[in-house]
């Protein structure tokens, strides 16, 4: 069963299209990287998934549940790592991993986990508003990663975070980690070497729809052009 | 970093999710709104403020020493209400800014819970500062000694409190993903409130008069009735709506 089954997916806010005819499959832990330049419907895409948005039209499976009437059912399955951190500024980054491993019902434990993964043990105690924004987005991938998620949807996941600190969270929310994965990217360099399915965005209309293999960073500048 | 990494399971046992009940999520949820209050104390301490500070406005702006009766229940009231929008308005903005929604929308639990949490964070509110206004409403307005009448007050304010905290809660989760929700929230629950101040003020009247303090009875057991009444109405409606808020 594939963990993404996408057909016709349309979404549109007020009058402006934001997603239209928007079609795809993915096999379970495998990788979609979304390219395509601002405003071309990749962060709606990920909200779809997430079911944070409806889709107004279109036939849309994630993880073998349709949305939007099954939504509840993949609820907890699914990571989000998005633009924001989803975190709140006046919490320290354990209060704010505790929340979330409640509203899980994960174990305690794996908060501390999580956060030695990505090496913030040491300034867990701290309010958020006093940590760098690369600090919060590692923050950020613990929470994600909390609750041990089926599929992962990142957009621009790397933003913010220096190489070591990429080095870091591979394990977590690169391919090592097993989990079929969406990404948004605008990084055709690396976002090629994660990818086993490319999809190219304009405009919320599909221009690329291809397997890695088929693909290179030519593809994927004539996006932006 | 190994104890991160998954164990050999298949993806579905992986990845089981746990089911968190309502009132474990209610209490996760109302835990952190206490928290981020009381690192932020954006909401109480202006609502305590706003209302000594309207008291005293009251106090010069009457010109007499002291006040009873219908107006002293009515400035009561209305005073709460006024500062109780102020906590209203800010109900929602850390989740709405922060990301918030989001984060309990991906999480496998009920989403009546929010509502519970964030009444129970508003009613929270609405007596700490009500610790804060009634006595300062007595020192600076009130004619009729204050003893006497606080089992009947206590009561009033109380469902008045359920009330406020109901409406205001389910207005605020209206209006905060709105561009105007500064504008909108108080014009969506002002209107709402009204029945909530008559009944108050009425129930409250007859305690706050210095010839003689009546006991919770008869007119003012009425009014207590409709306070309850109301309260269970829009309970009712705020928890069957709700969750269609918090959708998309």
């Amino acid at each position: 069963m594939p963990a993404l089954e996408v057909e016709g997916l349309a979404r549109h806010y007020g009058e402006r299209e934001a997603l239209s005819d928007v079609s795809l499959s993915l096999a379970e832990g495998q990788t979609l990287v979304v390219f395509g330049p601002n405003g071309a419907g990749k962060t709606t895409l990920l909200r779809v998934l997430a079911t944070l948005l409806r889709p107004h039209a279109g036939d849309v499976r994630v993880l073998g549940s349709k949305l939007p009437e099954q939504a509840w059912a993949i609820r907890g399955h699914v990571g989000l790592l998005g633009h924001e951190p989803l975190l709140y500024r006046e919490l320290t980054a354990r209060e704010n991993l505790r929340f979330h491993a409640r509203l899980h019902g994960v174990e305690e434990q794996r908060v501390s986990e999580v956060l030695a993964a990505v090496a913030m043990g040491g300034r867990a105690n701290e309010p958020l508003r006093t940590l760098s924004r690369g600090m919060v987005q590692r923050v950020a991938v613990a929470r994600a990663v909390l609750h041990d998620p089926e599929l992962l949807l990142l957009d621009e996941p790397n933003s913010n975070l220096d190489p070591a600190a990429v080095e870091l969270v591979a394990p977590l929310i690169g391919a090592a980690s097993g989990r079929t994965r969406v990404i948004c990217s605008h990084d055709p360099t690396g976002g090629l070497a994660e990818a086993d399915l490319v999809l190219g965005l304009r405009a919320g209309r599909p221009a690329l729809l291809r397997t890695a293999a088929e693909v290179d960073r030519d593809d994927v500048a004539q996006l932006y052009r | 970093m190994s104890s991160v990494q998954a164990p050999q399971q298949t993806p579905r046992e992986r990845h089981a999710v746990r089911e968190v009940g309502l009132w474990r999520t209610v209490g996760a949820l109302l835990r952190k709104e206490l928290l981020v209050e009381l690192r932020t104390l954006e909401s109480v301490p202006a609502m305590s403020l706003f209302a000594v500070t309207t008291f005293v406005i009251f106090h010069f702006a009457l010109n007499r020493g002291s006040v009873e009766g219908d107006l002293a229940g009515g400035i009561l009231w209305v005073t709460l209400l006024f500062a109780a929008i102020l906590g209203v308005n800010r109900l929602f903005v850390a989740d709405a800014d922060q990301g918030g929604f989001d984060g309990f929308l991906l999480a496998p639990v009920d989403r009546s819970a929010m509502f519970i949490a964030k009444l129970a964070t508003l009613l929270a509110f609405l007596i700490v500062l009500e610790f804060v206004a009634v006595p300062a409403f007595a020192i600076l307005l009130l004619g009729a000694p204050l003893g006497p009448a606080l089992p009947g007050l206590v009561a009033t304010l109380a469902l008045g409190d359920l009330g406020v905290a109901v409406i205001g809660t389910l207005v605020a989760a209206m209006a905060v993903r709105t561009r105007a929700r500064d504008l909108l929230g108080p014009l969506l629950a002002l209107p709402l409130f009204v029945p909530i101040v008559i009944g108050g003020a009425r129930a409250t009247s007859p305690l706050l008069v210095t010839t003689h303090v009546v006991g919770v009875g008869g007119p003012q057991t009425r009014w207590l009735l409709t306070l309850g009444l109301y309260d269970l109405v829009f309970g009712l409606i705020a928890y069957a709506l709700f969750d269609f808020l918090l959708e998309d």
